[in-house]
């Protein structure tokens, strides 16, 4: 699993890739509330997580969480359908900001 | 027999599988159970049991009283030894492997007892915190996050400072099952879910099942002698009569069999016992055996 945290246009996009399981979600959680420190808007991209359990979403809730608290967006783009159903299995599809693409969320934010 | 506790699983879809068997239709098996026996004592509870469970099916394992399916729950667990005989979990054989091999099998099980198995003295968020607690070093922050996703999942949001003896029958049976899915484990096991409970609730646990598995692709297997809800979340059912199984198949298949035993229990018939006049009236008197 990495994490590729870079600058996109107003946004900073932190870029997961592989399995995101109980090994590595607590490097997630680290890098996505560092990213959250500058204070610019994080969108998470999730196209190339082949796998994402329980530990991993609850790192995204965290992260959401605190983004919120300090005015800042976040949001999660390209979401495969499996980590959708989990997620909707505890109604998070209702709580997160999921964009189909990380263009998309780029767009949101533009506007 | 020597006690060997066990616990938890997990998975999503393009996972890489873990290396266990191929049936010969080239679907993974996750549980795979050859010629088990097993006796408690002299008396021969299990007689050569063979069954396959397959990723993302739901088995229910069927019996009356004495049919000898909690013991072969209990056996998949990794509780009991047998006295002969194979199960593999996720390709390992449990009953050989080693202790660091099986602590990794437990941490892909999850199991919900059929009383809960709470622990009193803790309040719900921490008796679904616990596996976590047990197997992770997650932060304690993500380990709350996680186990209140669960408890959202069984609706049991809000109730984390719930002690178990506050909690109904239907709760106890939905925190057992949030324990049993903290972990995300690839095989739910679940010992006669919704027996006690009315059957709205019962009917509520069923429906869980079902989306648990559709959602994460679980492998689940359940013990029960609730037939409406076996016919219900099945796609197999194992039927154990006197240590045997009758067949397994597919609810429609198990409904049409013609075998005696299995339409008894079907119809809740039980069978007549021959009995035996001389041995009956030595019970009756307790006079010893000739």
């Amino acid at each position: 699993m990495t994490v590729d945290i870079a600058a996109r246009g107003p946004a900073t996009v932190a870029a997961l890739s592989g399995e995101v399981d109980l090994e590595c979600s607590p490097a997630v959680r680290r890098a996505l509330l560092d990213a959250l420190r500058d204070g610019r808007p994080v969108i998470v991209d999730l196209s190339l997580v082949s796998y994402i359990d329980s530990s991993g979403i609850a790192s995204l809730v965290e992260a959401y969480q605190a983004a919120r608290k300090q005015g800042t967006a976040l949001m999660l783009a390209a979401v495969s359908p499996a980590a959708l159903r989990v997620m909707q299995l505890a109604r998070l599809d209702r709580v997160f900001n999921i964009r189909p693409t990380v263009d998309d969320a780029l767009a949101v934010l533009a506007q | 027999m020597d006690p060997m506790p066990h616990a938890s699983p997990e998975e999503t879809p393009p996972r890489p599988p873990d290396p266990a068997a191929r049936d010969a239709h080239g679907g993974e098996v996750v549980i795979r159970v050859r010629d088990l026996v097993t006796h408690y004592g002299d008396r021969q509870i299990l007689k050569n049991v063979s069954l396959d469970v397959h990723a993302g099916e739901i088995l229910v394992i069927m019996g009356g009283s004495g049919s000898g399916k909690s013991t072969l729950l209990n056996h998949l667990l990794g509780l009991l030894r047998p006295t002969s005989g194979v199960i593999e979990v996720l390709g390992k054989d449990i009953n050989t492997s080693k202790e660091s091999e099986l602590t990794e099998i437990r941490r892909k099980f999850g199991v919900a007892f059929q009383g809960g198995a709470l622990f009193s003295s803790m309040n719900l968020l921490e008796n679904i915190m616990l596996p976590l607690y047990e197997h992770t070093d997650l932060d304690r922050r993500t380990m709350e996050i996680m186990a209140r996703m669960k408890m959202e999942v069984v609706s049991l949001s809000g109730f984390d400072d719930l002690m178990p003896a506050e909690l109904s029958g239907g709760m106890i049976k939905r925190a057992a099952l949030a324990r049993a899915i903290v972990m995300d484990p690839r095989i739910l096991f679940c010992d006669e879910p919704s027996a006690g409970l009315d059957p709205v609730v019962a009917a509520n646990i069923d429906d869980l099942i079902l989306d648990l598995r559709d959602a994460t692709g679980m492998s689940v297997v359940v013990v029960t002698h609730e037939l409406e809800s076996a016919f219900k979340i099945a796609d197999r059912i194992c039927v154990l009569d006197k240590g045997k199984v009758l067949t397994i198949a597919p609810v429609d298949e198990v409904r049409a069999n013609p075998d005696q035993r299995i339409q008894n229990l079907l119809n809740r018939r039980t069978e007549e016992e021959e009995l035996d006049p001389e041995a009956y009236l030595r019970r009756l008197t307790g006079e010893k055996e000739p």
